[in-house]
């Protein structure tokens, strides 16, 4: 077989097989942006497809709703309203668990069921055994990911207080629900597998255990296609505040779907902000190259004209160098991303439980990538390929004539006036390409920031913990009861073993309205002299609960556009549902929650209510908390225990898997970045000044003397990235902890960038690039010194 | 037997032999061939005189000039550079000996070209042991005006000149050049060979130039002839021609 390529295409191979070096390390940045980008943007449209199909399949609801008890009766009213067009109707209560073997009492979520068939809606994806049967008060439907946790299997039981009684359930079968994708209770920050569980039983069996015949506490409802959730959540809000709702919520709101969407979106940012710094760079890198090849031939160029080449032919010779490399870059950047987006896709699906898994990249993640990519080398190369076809014959035979330096007047030949001449020789090569110079310097401090940007996740991550856990929430242990209790209720659990101070608190679920703005959260009541749960402001420190007013968190305050010293209604949605006036004492900044805090008597006198006290906070002593853990499973009361070390604990490592993987791999990105800005940067200098630097060598000049003027100019341009870098790396990281998907309502990400983690990124960069420089000494040892003696450039 | 050939050579009036070459061949293989560059090749370049080595484009001059600067080893043969074998000399040896002994012009000049005319022969001077002030040797190639000028803004013969300077500002005890008036026309060839001249006369240096150019070895002391790698003949000049008045 026998290929006609033509000759211009051969030199145009060869060309691309001489510089592989360099061909290759641009490639890899390229295919760097374009892999970060496609694995960003088809997880995210996997993400998306699938939990759409998910949420299709099973039928999960569009709005939900909670009373206190309401008759089954309302469902035909329910049904009446505007848009409705399927409801579901459960009994849904929180329990303590206790898994045998498991030292802490657990928490876990009772969900009604009809007996022996799936329910309309949020039907459950069966993985084992069956569903519950009527006439068997005990069975129950475990969530897959608790069972996994425990290693529970359908015949073994576990123990529920329900409604204050001690019962053995068994479990026949393991189950997931497009409702708890990402199973959080309600007094956990993030997910906890292991110690918030799902039991669905038969609707019989939680009836008769909390007396609940002929009513429900829970709905959830589909609209029809078109429908505004919002009217139809008011017209339900209004049908059902007679029964205790504390208001209806859209899909949206709902937790474990908000979590999805939030990770979904996180995904989307990333794909907009990094691949853009992979494409400019890559850019500058191809420019530099180019450039330097049509330096190198220049002749070559004099001789195509001479031959008769047409300017357009010359200039197409070169435009084709610039698309093969970024081909090539493309190429390998979408298999590696079609590759990590299924890697990323996946192990989603296995933090989210995904059933099933949707992963069919569309063509835009791969097109967009590589469109932009090539549009942007295209413009950064423009000039260069217009130079060299512009190049007449007749100059491109002659040599260049060397270039020109400036010799006095600049800061830098002051600078080098002080230097010895190697050294001056480093100033002014800088001086003369100052451009090349500045690519350089933006690319390093590019991958630089990059690796900043990773690493930040972690001391942010720590900086939530430290003044969420250790300034805020100061408690060692949080105990909930099923239902408000009288204070009396401080002094029985202070008398319980290793309990060493209590405090009493109070959540009462609450419209917060200023104006036209409407935010539904709850209003936390705490002792105005608490020392367990301590208003924490990240700038100022410690604030105190004043005894009338409210201290507001500022992602609160500014939504509902307040400020201390102003009045707002607060529509209590518990017991008697007042509505009262309230005026804002202070506001505090935090990361996590759009918390509101008031003094408990206040806010026990606003219920018009006797002290009382839903939770008590309580500090410990830790010797004796698996005795306290064991008497806590067994006070039918309590509903809810909640140890903080094991909060922390959960927090740091539920966090830490997700960020590892994005952080390895923008390390690695990042890492690749800093090495082929390195590499190439030298590879152009090494090409322009083997010559000299043979010369020098020549001359007398050890090879050290050599690398010296070589890699010095490195070192130079790398001290000059590095603050810049740093500061590249904070920017960036503000701009992306300030993106949509990073800053929510429940938590915000601070920019907190530890000093270590700067010292860490510089290390990198450093290491990344004396690889680069142990490569450029193996070609100094290698510059041939008898070719320069003979050779003009 | 060297010793012997040593002994023989050092008998009264002979001058001191500051380079001496024994049985120099330098074998390369192009593809399956073997090419002889130089084929047992004797040669000495004795304190002060000026060489001029000529012959066609293969005859092996610039392999000798490679092999005695210390830029390229022989396949067999020694170089003694005074009582220094330099065959025998490790990567950093002859690096000393090239920064320390040996003074190289190109046909190319090879400037830095983003040190001036006095840095780049700064450049060699604050390496060397004993060099002269840059200035000074810039005076001695009649370039006092040009100090302070970039390669870009001087013109090959200068160019070049500024490249003697920086080789003999070392005060090497060898000069080398490699065709150093192959790229200039011949009027600024004749300033660059004066230049040369001055250096080998008024320093003293050990000059060996290697030229096609059969005129230039009018200035020489010797003339030493190579045709396929070896010395075909050598001829001595019983008057050196002033760089001046030669022409072509």
């Amino acid at each position: 077989m026998n290929l006609v390529i033509a000759a211009l295409d051969r030199k145009l191979l060869r060309d691309l097989w001489r510089l592989k070096g360099q061909v290759l390390a641009i490639a890899f940045v390229i295919a760097s942006g374009i892999a970060l980008l496609v694995m960003s943007l088809s997880t995210y449209e996997a993400l998306q497809l699938t939990t759409d199909t998910y949420y299709e399949r099973y039928r999960f609801a569009h709005v939900f709703g909670t009373v206190k008890r309401a008759p089954l009766q309302l469902e035909d009213r329910i049904k009446a309203l505007p848009g409705v067009q399927n409801t579901q109707l459960r009994i849904a209560k929180e329990a303590v668990l206790d898994v045998a073997g498991f030292p802490e009492p657990l928490m876990g979520r009772l969900v009604s069921l009809p007996e022996g068939r799936q329910p309309t809606l949020n039907q459950l994806v069966l993985r084992r055994g069956r569903l519950v049967e009527p006439s068997r008060p005990n069975e129950a439907v475990i969530n897959e990911s608790f069972a996994r946790a425990h290693a529970l299997n359908p015949g073994d039981t576990i123990e529920a207080i329900i409604n204050q009684k001690k019962r053995r359930l068994r479990i026949v079968g393991t189950a997931q629900s497009p409702e708890f994708i990402y199973v959080i209770s309600p007094f956990a920050l993030i997910p906890d597998k292991k110690r918030y569980g799902i039991l669905w039983m038969g609707r019989e069996a939680l009836e008769a255990a909390y007396d609940y015949e002929g009513a429900f506490n829970d709905l959830s409802l589909t609209v029809l296609r078109g429908t505004d959730t919002r009217q139809t959540i008011q017209a339900l809000d209004a049908l059902l505040a007679p029964f205790g709702s504390v208001g209806a919520i859209d899909r949206s709101d709902h937790l474990s779907n908000w979590f999805v969407q939030n990770e979904l979106k996180q995904n989307q940012t990333s794909a907009r902000i990094l691949p853009s710094i992979f494409v400019i760079v890559s850019a500058l890198l191809t420019q530099a190259a180019l450039t330097r090849l049509i330096a190198t031939e220049r002749n070559e160029i004099g001789l195509m004209k001479a031959f008769g080449y047409t300017d357009a032919e010359v200039g197409w010779h070169y435009v084709k160098f610039v698309l093969a490399i970024n081909a090539l870059g493309i190429l390998l950047g979408w298999a590696l991303g079609a590759q990590l987006g299924r890697f990323s896709t996946q192990n989603y699906a296995e933090v989210m439980n995904f059933p099933l898994l949707i992963y069919r990249p569309g063509p835009a993640a791969f097109l967009i990538g590589a469109a932009l990519n090539l549009l942007v080398a295209l413009l950064a190369t423009a000039r260069a390929v217009r130079a060299a076809a512009r190049l007449a014959p007749v100059v491109a035979m002659q040599p260049p004539s060397p270039p020109q330096f400036r010799g006095e007047g600049t800061f830098l030949s002051r600078l080098g006036a002080l230097a010895d001449e190697p050294s001056r020789i480093i100033l002014r090569q800088i001086e003369r390409w100052p451009f090349r110079a500045a690519a350089t310097v933006f690319g390093l401090a590019g991958a630089l920031a990059m690796m900043i940007l990773s690493l930040q996740f972690v001391d942010a991550v720590d900086e939530i913990e430290r003044s969420h856990f250790s300034e805020l929430q100061r408690e060692d242990l949080a105990l909930g009861f099923s239902e408000p209790k009288s204070t009396v209720v401080l002094g029985e659990i202070a008398r319980l073993p290793g309990v060493m101070a209590v405090e009493p608190m109070r959540i009462v679920p609450a419209d917060f309205v200023a104006g036209h703005i409407r935010h539904r959260g709850a209003i936390q009541g705490i002792s105005r002299d608490s020392q367990m749960t301590r208003v924490f402001d990240v700038h100022r420190g410690h604030l105190r609960v004043p005894p009338g007013g409210v201290v507001l968190a500022a992602r609160l305050a500014e939504k509902l556009q307040l400020r201390p010293g102003d009045e707002f209604e607060l529509r209590l949605l518990e017991g008697r549902r007042p509505l009262i006036k309230a005026s804002v004492s202070q506001v505090f900044d935090s990361y996590i929650g759009m918390f509101a805090y008031m003094d408990i008597v206040a806010l026990n006198r606003a219920m018009k209510e006797r002290p009382v006290t839903e939770y008590v906070n309580a500090l410990i002593d830790e010797s004796l908390q698996e005795e306290l853990l064991v008497r806590l499973k067994n006070l039918p009361a309590v509903s809810t225990v909640a140890l903080k070390s094991i909060a922390v604990t959960n927090f740091k490592e539920t966090v830490a898997a997700t960020l590892m993987i994005f952080i390895g791999f923008f390390s690695v990105f990042s890492f690749a970045l800093g090495f082929g800005v390195t590499y190439n940067a030298q590879r152009i200098a090494l090409s322009e000044r083997g010559r000299e630097l043979a010369t020098l060598r020549v001359l007398g000049f050890s090879r050290r003397d050599v690398l010296y003027i070589l890699l010095g100019e490195t070192v130079l341009l790398v001290c000059l990235a590095l603050p810049l870098g740093c500061w590249l790396g904070w920017a960036l990281t503000a701009a992306f902890v300030n993106a949509s998907g990073f800053q929510t309502e429940l938590m915000r990400i601070p920019l907190a960038i530890a000093p270590s983690t700067y010292g860490i990124s510089v290390l990198v960069l450093l290491v990344a690039c004396a690889i680069s420089g142990i490569a450029m000494k193996r070609r100094v040892d290698e510059l041939d010194l008898v070719a320069v003696l003979k050779t003009r450039e | 037997m060297s010793d012997g050939v040593a002994t023989m050579e050092s008998v009264e009036g002979e001058p001191r032999a500051t380079l001496r070459a024994e049985n120099l061949t330098k074998t390369y293989l192009t593809g399956e061939r073997e090419f002889k560059a130089l084929d047992n090749v004797d040669l000495k370049l004795y304190a002060g005189e000026m060489v001029v080595l000529l012959g066609p484009s293969g005859s092996g001059k610039s392999t000798l000039l490679n092999i005695i600067g210390g830029l390229d080893t022989p396949t067999s043969g020694r170089v003694f550079f005074n009582d220094l074998d330099i065959t025998a000399c490790d990567e950093l040896e002859l690096t000393r000996y090239r920064r320390d002994c040996v003074g190289f012009v190109f046909q190319f000049y090879n400037l830095i070209a983003s040190l001036t005319a006095r840095e780049n022969i700064a450049l060699v001077t604050e390496i060397a042991q004993d060099p002269i002030d840059p200035a000074e040797a810039l005076s001695v190639v009649g370039l006092d005006h040009r100090v302070d000028h970039f390669p870009a803004q001087l013109s090959g013969g200068e160019q070049q000149r500024v490249a003697i300077a920086r080789a003999i500002a070392k005060q090497p005890q060898l000069l080398l050049c490699d065709e150093p008036t192959g790229a200039l026309d011949s009027k600024t060839g004749i300033v660059v060979l004066e230049a040369i001249e001055r250096v080998n006369h008024e320093l003293g240096t050990t000059t060996a130039i290697i030229t096609h150019n059969a005129v230039t070895a009018g200035m020489a002391d010797r003339v030493l002839f190579l045709g396929d790698g070896r010395i075909t003949h050598i001829e001595c000049n019983a008057e050196r021609k002033s760089a001046k008045s030669l022409a072509w």
